[in-house]
């Protein structure tokens, strides 16, 4: 409305998708649900996404940050598919985009070069997660 | 015009999507935005669907949607739920629902949080409408948990109103407090195979016959369209005089989950379409829809100025001290602040 209601601090919004033939969603709600207690809006995708529907709910939803959850070890086949589409719809420079899951460390390094800004293995917790999405939100 | 409304008018989605959460954040500019769009507007079919969590409405908007979109249509759906007063965190999953129209990017979903808001919601939708009426989406799909004044004013924002009523949802004194059969333009009664169906549908049709003080209600019952006739028209296609026409709000049966229902649904939708054009009522709808937009902005920039004006004048709790004192009263309070916008706005002007 007025200058006073636009400068309040805006809303963080985080896509947290499962993609591919994954069905481990557990962790996916915990996270969910983290992220909505540390005061995001999270738009949860549901089970056994393909590439292209993670791509249609970033685009759309706008989100500051995609978070894939992937536990399958198809990391490589599909995370470049998502990376490539955010880019053909011109929505991958302003997000950060987040892996979760059980990814080597050669893949780590491959990932990370094709854009991918973090990895959260096992292990890694929530305040850390939270902490450098605060950090690292870009700027819009 | 800026490079983001260009954007948004040449079809590009990110754009729309960016535009979208600049009315969501009202950051800075989205007035302009939002002027600019308007009169690109006026193109699209408005369709609001509340009803109560759980009731089936991201299903059957996911199974519309779709229908919509072998027809050649374009969709556009805002979803809106709720958000957590303590954290104001949300999980939006009416996403999840949308699997029949997975990876269709002219199927534009966004998911809106209610963010606590102080009434700044249904602004927020309507100016959304309006992003997704300017890009060119023919059918826009409203969703809300339907509870409250805040979620009928959402839902104003669309020409035809539809309210799902699962089996099981209370008796009819249930239906009767929660205000829904004011705003019902289509009842649907979703998971329609479930016990109870018809009793609910029943419950309905009484109250809605029942309901003398409906502003458009008409000499004919509610029609019940039963989930797989054929014979599923309304029986106004035989009303003549279009000064008196009314509208009976029908019971459409879906199973939304099987798509059951679901065409039965779409015809009660394009009839009321063409209700509202036979008799004029769009228009009608459209003008009310302006008028208590233009009200309510105005009211929130006056408030706004009003706000400034009282930190110019150090602040309120100054004001609330001499009430508490009994030195003044809240009325002599208000017209002490309110007196130099009086005078202004008294004064003669230009032409008059």
């Amino acid at each position: 409305m007025s200058v006073e209601q636009e400068q309040t601090e805006r809303t963080i919004r985080c896509l947290v998708a499962k993609v591919g033939l994954d069905g481990h969603d557990r962790g996916a709600h915990v996270i969910a649900r983290a992220l909505r207690d540390a005061g995001f809006e999270v738009i949860y995708s549901g089970l056994h996404r393909a590439p292209d529907e993670v791509v249609q709910a970033a685009v759309q939803e706008d989100v500051d940050v995609v978070g894939i959850s992937i536990l399958s070890g198809a990391h490589n086949t599909l995370v470049p598919k998502i990376l490539d589409g955010l880019k053909e719809y011109d929505a991958f420079d302003d997000r950060l985009i987040l892996v979760g899951g059980i990814v080597p460390d050669d893949d780590q390094e491959e990932l990370r070069g094709q854009g991918v800004d973090e990895i959260f293995g096992p292990g890694a917790s929530m305040e850390e997660m939270i902490d450098y999405i605060h950090e690292n939100a870009p700027e819009r | 015009m800026s490079d983001l409304v260009a954007d948004l008018l040449a079809g590009k989605h990110s754009a729309l999507a960016r535009v979208i959460t600049k009315i969501e954040n009202r950051s800075p500019g989205y007035r302009e935005i939002i002027s600019d769009l308007h009169q690109h507007t006026g193109t699209a079919d408005v369709i609001g669907v509340t009803g109560s969590p759980g009731a089936g409405k991201s299903t059957l908007v996911d199974k519309v949607a779709a229908t919509y979109r072998e027809q050649g249509l374009t969709v556009g759906v805002i979803a809106i739920d709720p958000s957590s007063p303590f954290s104001g965190g949300a999980v939006l999953g009416d996403r999840i629902r949308m699997a029949s129209n997975a990876g269709d990017m002219d199927m534009f979903f966004r998911s809106m949080s209610a963010r606590g808001s102080l009434g700044g919601l249904s602004t927020a939708t309507t100016d959304a409408v309006t992003a997704l009426d300017a890009f060119g989406k023919d059918k826009i799909i409203v969703e809300t948990v339907g509870a409250g004044q805040n979620e009928v004013d959402i839902v104003r924002t669309a020409d035809t109103v539809a309210v799902l009523v699962p089996p099981g949802s209370g008796d009819d004194v249930q239906m009767l407090k929660a205000g829904i059969l004011e705003i019902g333009d289509v009842f649907v009664v979703n998971k329609a195979d479930l016990d109870g169906a018809d009793r609910t549908v029943q419950q309905l049709r009484e109250m809605l016959q029942g309901q003398s003080g409906r502003p458009n209600s008409g000499h004919h019952g509610a029609t019940e369209l039963a989930g797989d006739s054929d014979d599923a028209a309304t029986d106004d296609a035989d009303a003549v005089d279009d000064e008196t026409e009314t509208w009976d709000p029908p019971i459409v049966e879906t199973v939304a989950n099987r798509g059951e229902g679901v065409e039965d649904f779409l015809n009660t939708l394009a009839d009321h379409g063409e209700y509202l054009d036979r008799t004029g009522r769009r228009e009608g709808q459209a003008r009310e829809r302006f008028a208590a937009e233009i009200r309510t902005l105005l009211r929130e920039d006056a408030n706004e100025l009003l706000v400034d004006e009282l930190d110019r004048r150090g602040g309120i709790e100054q004001y609330v001290d001499a009430v508490i004192e009994r030195h003044t009263d809240p009325y002599t309070v208000v017209d002490e602040v309110l007196a130099p916008l009086r005078e202004c706005l008294d004064e003669p002007r230009d032409g008059s």
